[in-house]
């Protein structure tokens, strides 16, 4: 026996609902947030991930309500994304009940702030968010390159350089989403997935564009990944957790049942 | 009704164990707290803990949280270690250049290590995340209803080894064999995380509540 592959069911969050676009635009709402952690948890994930897309201030204090209710109720690791920029974002959401928080663009306007949050409160609760593109074109080497802001802003940034840089500094779980293919469903970027996974020491979390349960397997099998994650397939009940467990195990991954 | 104090010294997320012992038994008293007074008066004491053990412990220290210990072990009422919380039992730690810990239990927290590797020769990634299986090396109230073998939740880059092999309860193994649970008496502690743990753990936290503190 040995540690398990993570399934992780992702909840975007908009003003206290559920949702999840394609390619970070169409909308679908997907319910209640602390409903849909509740029928994950009952199912089997092995930890939540709510990402809160709200762009207000009003619709902020909703997600800390959302995260206290759904950590009075669901007893697996919580993951807070989507606008962490201070140490006070920090305190808030750890304090409402997350585990962990994922910082994203903050990293990338202040790598300092990854070091900060890390010393603070410790690496295992500081996950860096890393949004990656392939920029390498036919023929070339591989090339993966860091976009902000939803995928519409380039940095200039080499995924793999910059994941190693935020592990030096603390972070102690990487969560890779491949831009490229985000929401449509073709699968993780495999290459990328590994080449940041074999980089760093700490654990990395594939994401963007789970379509079936071939591509969680192709993830931890040819990305290396430690855990998987995954929104629309499970939200609107394409797939069950137990079904992606099932399916992992019968391709020889270790998962808990 | 019961009351249980849940030691608060400033590190980490006492919330989650909070909700989950009342989740587990509605109307127990959860004192999250550093006051003496109202730790001595308590049913059951529970030591969490997250973050660097320097740190950690400097706080033990500073608000007299390491007497509460003592004295609680002592007295005892059941008592409960958790994650830091274990490793803060021990005699000594390796993290942050070697921390003396509390020295309730002999033994040490060692670092697993930037290469580690399973039996294949995998490389292992650390910090230990995730669901991993722990092996009951004995018979305890706490682990009633558990099945032996059970996944539990794991967050940590330092494990302990202990030096009495007699008074470990459970083994794990990620590249390295360690320790994982040890009870003596009215002590019992962890390095997994129970209220994280979903099904089995809110069940061990169950066990805690019901038991009287004798192996």
């Amino acid at each position: 026996m040995a540690l398990a592959k993570r399934i992780i069911p992702c909840l975007d969050v908009e003003n206290g609902r559920v949702v999840k676009g394609v390619k970070f635009l169409d909308i679908r709402d997907a319910g209640d947030p602390v409903e849909v952690a509740k029928r994950y948890d009952e199912q089997g994930a092995d930890e939540i991930t709510f990402l809160d897309i709200t762009a207000t201030h009003e619709g902020r204090d909703t997600m800390v309500h959302t995260v206290e209710k759904m950590a009075s109720q669901v007893f697996i690791p919580l993951t807070v994304g989507g606008g962490i920029r201070t140490c006070e974002d920090i305190r808030t959401m750890l304090n409402a009940g997350a585990d962990k928080v994922s910082i994203n663009s903050a990293a990338v306007t202040n790598p300092d702030f990854v070091r900060e949050a890390a010393e603070r409160f410790g690496s295992q609760c500081i996950v860096v968010a890393i949004d990656a593109k392939k920029v390498s074109v036919e023929g070339e080497p591989d090339k993966w390159e860091i976009f902000t802001h939803g995928g519409r802003k380039p940095t200039g940034l080499d995924a793999v350089e910059w994941a190693k840089k935020m592990v030096d500094l603390g972070a102690g779980e990487i969560l890779l989403t491949s831009m490229d293919q985000d929401g449509v469903k073709n699968g993780y970027d495999l290459g990328v997935t590994r080449a940041i996974s074999e980089a760093v020491h700490v654990p990395v979390i594939a994401s963007g564009g789970v379509g079936n349960l071939d591509h969680l397997v192709e993830g931890c099998i040819e990305g290396k990944a430690d855990a998987v994650l995954a929104a629309s397939i499970f939200h609107f009940n394409e797939y069950s957790i137990p079904q992606a467990k099932q399916y992992m195990r019968d391709h020889g991954i270790e998962v808990r049942l | 009704m019961s009351s249980i104090a849940v030691i608060d010294y400033g590190m980490g997320n006492l919330h989650s164990v909070a909700k989950a012992l009342e989740h587990v038994q509605p109307g127990v008293e959860v004192r999250v707290t550093a006051d003496p007074a109202l730790v001595r008066s308590a049913d059951r004491v529970l030591l969490p803990g997250v973050g660097a053990i320097r740190d950690c412990m400097a706080e033990i220290r500073r608000l007299g949280v390491d007497a509460e210990v003592r004295e609680a072990i002592a007295s005892g009422k059941p008592f409960l270690g958790i994650c830091v919380g274990y490793q803060a039992l021990m005699q000594f730690s390796e993290e942050n250049k070697g921390v003396d810990c509390l020295g309730e239990f002999e033994g040490r927290v060692n670092f697993f290590g930037n290469d580690l590797k399973d039996a294949d020769g995998e490389r292992l990634k650390v910090p230990h995340m995730g669901w991993n299986t722990v092996e009951q090396t004995i018979d305890h109230p706490l682990w009633a209803n558990i099945d032996n073998g059970s996944r539990f939740y794991f967050v940590h880059s330092y494990y302990v080894k202990a030096a009495q092999s007699e008074l470990v309860a459970a083994t794990c193994n990620y590249g390295v064999d360690f320790d994982v649970a040890i009870a003596r008496d009215n002590v019992f502690a962890v390095q997994f995380h129970p209220e994280k743990s979903q099904k089995v753990g809110l069940q061990l936290l169950q066990n805690f509540l019901n038991w009287d503190g004798r192996p």
